[in-house]
């Protein structure tokens, strides 16, 4: 058989034999090894002829294992089994020497069960006219196929899905066209009344739907739409409510698909959205909606992918260094790191501040016109970094403060030198706008030691030490915000009262707490000189309106909630206070001095945001009690600071003011 | 070179083969007589095949084969073969004693014509005592005449010279002899354990060979050894029967010349054992004209297979004329409008009324009376008749495709009824699956105690004994344990006929959606099974290659069809139901007279196993279709292959005649359904020489006579239909893969 040139057939060839009757434990002799090997050729090739027989009969082209089987009952052999699947075995070779064997893949049965895309059953068989021709006449062309006869959803599903789809995303054609890819249906007719009930609806069901898990991935994909829409702020925002839906249903397991959705957010947050070429779009309030988003998905979901905190540092503290970047991408990177907690900003934007300062003040520093546009962003950036640092500090104190408080407490009321850190509001901070602050000295900033480590081996800088350093950079901006009057009133003495979001906050270092907790009063000199008057807090109260957009975070009943960094809520409130008094005020950093008594002292910081339409952000932030003036270094900076307004007067004017100090930009 | 070669040949051929030159002329005398006074009587028996018709060599033949039984202990037989022709005991018994080595030595002498080693082989083939097919066991054994391997490759190749050399007119005719001479030199070599020589000689020639051998070919290159020749059937078919050649008297005279003046002894041996060669006068054969004859497994049909009388023609319609009328009277009266159709059902009835010339009589077989239920339902398929669209070229059906979506399990057969209400398909899971096409739901008889509940008295009694609760589209039958390859609606739509791979055909009611019977008859897979157009009876064939004749009522075959030679693989009935048609993997169609069980014709010609049949509506023709993509038409009175339609690229699974015959469709695997002409078709001019030779000169008008090509969409046709109106119904399963 060997010597034969051309192979007409599959041949058995001798050692093959031998092989098999070895493992059989035979042993063969060389002729009738070559005898039994051409035996079985012919008896294998005469199965095969039998076999097409039943392939023809059956009306197929492709012979199956079946057909084959049959022919081998007929004769009388035992069929093989075990290769009746449908699909073609794929038939590999091995790498050394000529064998080849069947790949059998281990099935996993893990995977199968805990599968989310339940399989269908067979879908029933059914007759169904698919081709006619009228009186003979047609289209000769080919017919093509029959449509796939089996959907992957259930009608209902795929109903619920479009119906979904369109009252969420109305009718854009691109991401029409995502979800065209997906479902392969028509439109149907447009939804024709209202559009933004329709939107409110799906999204509760969105969030409240038991059964759409197997939409789920559909939705994902329709989520990461995203980028497609990039120039239209309307739509992304329905992306972000979407995902905010999905996340907070309780019924969905979002596995994997939280890295997708976790991208989706991050695009809002951290790419220059074609959106954002158009001043007049406030793509501001989409990055805080996106950052507050993210640190949703992170707080509840984060769990499911490992890893997820430091990937999403990571890209952030990218960003954030990147200086090519427009600034909206670096104040979404600031802001994505502040709804993260303190702790990224500590590990991220705090080592990296030193860096980063140079750059925005370059931009700040420059009056031209042309710039003006790019000076507003840098303001944005500006207040948000301080709102963030803020946080950062007021945390870390109470962190510290915290192991200290049950003993220490009293000691500290009647000496004067209780640590009454507290956050202003639930969003902690006023919004980051123009900040006139005349004297900011950045007197130590050469301390700032830890600046632009990187965060992997970052350690923790002693608050002191940091403290510094943010005064430095920001001065009395930042001081000024330690504390808010009006929850200190009740407790003047007291312990320092528990932010409402102390439950993300960790005990830090206990040793390097009971540390710093001498320095303490130092710091806060005059915060426990603070009682608080019910001044301007109730002067302006903020609209309710506002309250109602910001579901979900505790509402202080001070005056400052409104200067929550939930921009998006801000800018619900367009013009509302154009006219309330507390326009345009700057905050005022000198204080008195500590000695001074126990005067209240209530700051309301209000402003509104530059550059924008007149209708831009207010602000506003009420401050009691001041950091002690004795600890700040010089000023010597004062005059590079950013100047948000007027910077002299202010500080003559907080003399007379009572207090409550409204300054016009 | 060659002329050395031819010298040592013939001398070699002359000191070996001249003790049978007397032979070899006795042999020739008889072949020619064979031929120019074909005895039916002798093919009629297959054991009288075999030897030669002289009568003192008839009654050996007898004696050796009562030899035979007497050893195996058939007694009974012995008995009734003794009667049966008419033997004596004593002569019998005279004959015993010195005549047994004797008598089975001259049988065997004159099958194996190699005398010296008869007994020899009287040993081989009284000890291996022939289990299953003496025949078989016999012929094989022929080849153990010892003749020099080396030698028959100058042995064909001298042949191929010779032929290769005559004038182009015989040129082509002996041409034929190539296949079958290659053949049985082969097996010869490969019987007589010369494997090498063997397979020498099929690398030699196998390329001779016309491609339409291709298949065979192929089988036969993957035999090398003698112990396969044993189980092969295809060997076993091409054994048993002897390879039919058509040659023209002038130049069977110039083969035979040359034979004898070579003294090739060796292939005229073979041409004497294993061929027969139908001598006609007249011109020789065209290239063309054989080839669209040959093709099957066993060559040509011979003449005389196709001479009997086949009586076409349709029966008489029953008396319906009157129900008809009365029927119709009252519908019409009911319209309003009685009197413009009456003289035109005059017309139809008296038409109905001749009795055809070529129709076999009224109760040649006997048919089941017509039922009140059947003759509404004829009255009723002969009012649609009345609205029947006239088809023609200008004039073609509309074509609705049927798909069978989800078919995971394959479907394998498909049946719609004759009123188009119901469709049904055969799967490879073993299932039927009925639907219903009409609005109207399937519903099952209710069970016997609620049966009793019923006023037997009501009008609407009929519809009372239905369950309403089981209406439903569908219904599946299950039963068989294999691929159901066959069903068949009874013309009444009462019954369903399936046929299977596990060996049993199944009839089911379709009142009560239950198996009724399980027919055993063939024990291997049934690929076919039809009802008589008339109902009651039905046929069956699959691979033990037999065809079944049953009636519903009997648990047992009436008639069993045997002569095949491979699987059936589709069986048809005849108009009249007085014949039955098969097509086989042979390659031929047979038509059986259902009344005697003989077969009255073998039509060769196709290229490959036939897969669809069908009969013209008024039985003139037959159509069939094969994996060769081609559908031939024949034409049965005369016995002659008269039109050849090519176009399909992939076997023919379906084929109808419109119900006026005007039109041929055919649908194939292919994924389209081709319209043909047919009445141009069968408007083939047979003049007296054709019919009487059989020498058909066919056009190659295929691309005239199609009227259209139709795609589907990428889905295999199974089955046409075409409705009373004339609405063309295909069916197929779709298959995504």
């Amino acid at each position: 058989m060997a010597e034969r040139e051309e192979r007409r057939f599959a041949e058995v060839s001798r050692d093959s034999v031998k092989l098999m009757a070895e493992s059989a434990g035979v042993e063969v002799g060389d002729e009738v090894a070559a005898l039994l090997a051409e035996d079985v050729c012919y008896r294998l090739r005469e199965a095969a002829q039998n076999s097409s027989q039943f392939m023809r009969h059956a009306k197929r082209r492709k012979l199956t294992v079946e057909d084959f089987n049959r022919a081998l009952r007929w004769s009388n052999v035992e069929a093989v089994c075990g290769y009746g699947a449908q699909d073609a075995l794929p038939f590999r070779p091995a790498k050394e020497g000529e064998l080849f064997f069947v790949e059998d893949r281990d099935v996993n049965l893990v995977n199968l069960a805990l599968a989310t895309n339940i399989p269908n059953g067979c879908a029933e068989t059914m007759v169904r006219v698919h081709v006619s021709y009228l009186d003979g006449k047609g289209n000769l062309e080919p017919q093509g196929t029959v449509p796939s006869a089996v959907q992957s959803l259930s009608e209902d599903l795929l109903k619920y899905y479009q119906q979904i789809t369109r009252a969420i995303l109305g009718e854009d054609p691109h991401l029409m066209k995502v979800r065209l890819i997906i479902s392969t249906c028509r439109l149907a007719e447009l939804l024709r009344f209202d559009t933004l009930l329709c939107f409110q609806v799906a999204l509760l069901d969105l969030q409240t739907n038991s059964k759409i898990a197997a939409l789920l991935p559909y939705f994902v994909y329709v989520i990461s739409g995203v980028k497609s829409v990039s120039h239209d702020l309307e739509q992304l925002n329905r992306l972000l409510h979407m995902v905010k839906s999905l996340v907070q249903n309780p019924y969905l397991y979002l596995g994997s698909y939280v890295r997708s959705l976790v991208s989706s957010v991050m695009y809002c947050i951290l790419e220059p959205l074609a959106a954002s070429i158009n001043p007049l779009n406030d793509h501001w309030t989409l990055r805080d909606y996106a950052a507050l988003l993210l640190s949703h998905i992170f707080w509840t979901h984060g769990d499911l992918v490992s890893g997820l905190y430091h990937q999403i540092l990571l890209s952030l503290q990218k960003v954030l260094s990147d200086p090519v970047r427009p600034l909206c991408s670096h104040y979404g990177a600031v802001v994505g790191l502040h709804a993260l907690g303190w702790k990224a900003v500590e590990r991220v934007l705090y080592p990296h501040l030193p860096a980063y300062w140079a750059n925005l003040q370059a931009v700040l520093d420059d009056y031209s016109v042309s710039n003006a546009q790019v000076k507003a962003d840098g303001h944005k950036v500006y207040g948000a970094i301080l709102v963030a640092v803020e946080r950062l500090l007021k945390m870390k104190a109470l962190s510290l403060s915290k192991p200290a408080e049950g003993g220490v407490g009293g000691q500290q009321g009647t000496a004067g030198g209780v640590l009454g850190f507290r956050e202003s509001s639930p969003g902690l901070s006023p919004p980051p706008e123009p900040l006139s602050e005349a004297g900011l000295g950045i007197a130590s900033h050469l301390q700032a030691g830890g600046a632009g480590c990187p965060w992997e081996d970052w350690t923790p800088v002693p608050l002191p030490a940091m403290y510094c350093e943010l005064y430095s950079f920001f001065g009395d901006s930042l001081a000024v915000r330690f504390s808010t009057g009006p929850e200190l009133e009740g407790c003047l003495p007291a312990l320092p009262c528990q932010p409402a979001d102390a439950r993300k906050e960790t005990v830090a270092n206990a040793a390097a707490g009971l540390d710093n907790s001498r320095k303490m009063p130092q710091l806060t000199a005059n915060l426990n000189i603070s009682p608080r008057p019910d001044g301007s807090p109730h002067t302006e109260p903020p609209p309710p309106s506002l309250a109602a957009t910001i579901p979900g975070r505790p509402f202080a009943r001070s005056s400052s909630s409104s200067s929550s960094v939930q921009r998006r809520s801000s800018s619900s409130r367009p013009g509302q206070r154009s006219a309330g008094p507390s326009r345009d005020v700057f905050p005022k950093a000198r204080f008195p001095p500590p000695q001074a008594g126990p005067p209240s002292f209530s700051f309301l910081i209000g402003g509104r945001q530059m550059g924008r339409r007149c209708q831009g952000r207010r602000f506003q932030t009420s401050f009691g009690p001041q950091p002690p003036l004795a600890s700040l270094p010089p000023r010597a900076y004062a005059h590079k600071l950013p100047v948000i307004g007027r910077v002299s007067k202010p500080v003559r004017r907080w003399t007379c003011s009572h207090y409550s100090l409204h300054l016009p930009l | 070179m060659a002329a050395v070669q031819d010298g040592q040949v013939e001398s070699d051929a002359e000191k070996e083969t001249k003790p049978d030159a007397s032979n070899d002329v006795a042999g020739n005398s008889s072949g020619g007589a064979r031929s120019m006074s074909p005895n039916a009587a002798s093919s009629a028996s297959g054991a009288a095949k075999a030897a030669a018709p002289t009568g003192p060599g008839e009654q050996q033949t007898l004696l050796a084969v009562l030899q035979f039984l007497k050893r195996s202990k058939l007694l009974e037989s012995v008995d009734i073969l003794r009667r049966e022709a008419g033997l004596s005991d004593e002569l019998d018994e005279s004959q015993t004693n010195d005549g047994a080595a004797a008598g089975s030595a001259s049988l065997l002498r004159r099958v194996s014509v190699g005398g010296a080693a008869a007994t020899n082989i009287a040993a081989t083939t009284t000890s291996k005592g022939a289990e299953d097919q003496p025949d078989v066991s016999i012929v094989l054994s022929a080849y153990s005449q010892q003749g020099d391997p080396a030698l028959y490759q100058v042995y064909y190749s001298g042949l191929k010279n010779f032929i290769e050399s005559v004038l182009d007119c015989h040129r082509a005719e002996l041409s034929q002899l190539f296949y079958p001479l290659f053949v049985h030199m082969y097996l010869e070599l490969v019987y007589n354990n010369h494997e090498h020589e063997a397979k020498v000689f099929f690398e030699k020639f196998s390329g001779d060979q016309e491609c339409y051998y291709r298949d065979d070919l192929r089988v036969l290159s993957g035999l090398t050894k003698k112990e396969h020749m044993k189980g092969n059937e295809t060997l076993l078919d091409f054994r048993t029967s002897k390879f039919v050649l058509r040659i023209s008297r002038d130049s069977y005279q110039l083969l035979k010349r040359h034979l004898q003046e070579r003294q090739n002894n060796q292939i005229w041996l073979i041409i004497q054992e294993h061929l027969y060669i139908d001598i006609f006068d007249g011109m020789p054969r065209s290239k063309s004209q054989i080839d669209s004859m040959s093709g099957s497994l066993a060559g040509e049909a011979r003449r005389e297979a196709n001479k009997a009388k086949v009586y076409y023609g349709l029966l008489k319609e029953p008396e319906i004329e009157v129900p008809l009328d009365d029927e119709d009277d009252e519908a019409e009266n009911e319209e309003g409008k009685p009197k413009k159709k009456k003289p035109k059902k005059d017309n139809l009835g008296s038409k109905n009324k001749k009795q055809d010339p070529n129709a076999p009589q009224q109760n040649r077989i006997p048919l089941p009376e017509l039922k009140d239920s059947d003759k509404l339902d004829k009255i009723m398929s002969m009012k649609e008749a009345t609205k029947k669209i006239r088809l023609g070229p200008d004039t073609l059906p509309s074509i609705c495709f049927y798909t069978f979506l989800n078919a995971y399990q394959g479907l394998t057969s498909v049946d719609v009824t004759d009123d188009s209400s119901l469709i049904a398909g055969g799967f490879a899971d073993s299932t039927v699956r009925v639907w219903s096409v009409t609005p109207k739901k399937l519903r099952k008889v209710k069970s016997a105690a609620d049966l009793n509940l019923i006023d037997k008295e009501a009008d609407d009694v009929l519809e009372r004994i239905m369950d309403e609760k089981t209406a439903s589209e569908s219904k599946i039958l299950y039963g068989h344990s294999g691929p159901v390859y066959g069903i068949s609606f009874s013309p009444d739509r009462n019954y369903l006929l399936s046929s299977s791979e596990d060996g049993t055909v199944r009839l089911w009611s379709l009142q009560t959606f239950t198996c009724l019977v399980g027919y055993k008859g063939h024990n291997y897979p049934v690929w076919d099974t039809q009802f008589s157009p008339y109902g009651y009876y039905f046929v069956s064939g699959g691979h033990d290659r037999i065809a079944r004749l049953w009636a519903t009522d009997h648990y047992q075959p009436l008639r069993m069809f045997a002569g095949h030679l491979a699987d059936i693989t589709c069986t048809h009935f005849h108009p009249n139901s007085n014949y039955v048609a098969t097509g086989s993997a042979d390659r031929t169609v047979r038509l059986w007279d259902v009344l005697n069980g003989n077969c009255v014709r073998i039509f060769s010609g196709h290229k490959g196993p036939i897969h669809s049949l069908a009969f013209s509506p008024n039985g003139k023709y037959v159509a069939s279709g094969a994996t060769d993509g081609r559908v031939l038409l024949w034409d049965i009175g005369h016995g002659l292959m008269i039109g050849e339609l090519k176009g399909h690229t992939d076997t023919v699974y379906a084929l109808k005649f419109s119900r006026d015959g005007e039109i041929l469709a055919s649908g194939s695997m292919d994924g389209t359904v081709r319209l043909w002409d047919a009445l141009k078709a069968f408007d083939v001019e047979t003049d007296d020489f054709t019919a009487a030779t059989g020498h058909i000169h066919l056009p190659d008008n295929s691309q005239e006579l199609l009227l259209g090509t139709y795609m589907t969409k990428s889905t295999p046709v199974i089955h046409l239909h075409f409705t009373r109106r004339n609405l063309l119904l295909a069916a197929g399963g779709y298959n995504s893969q």
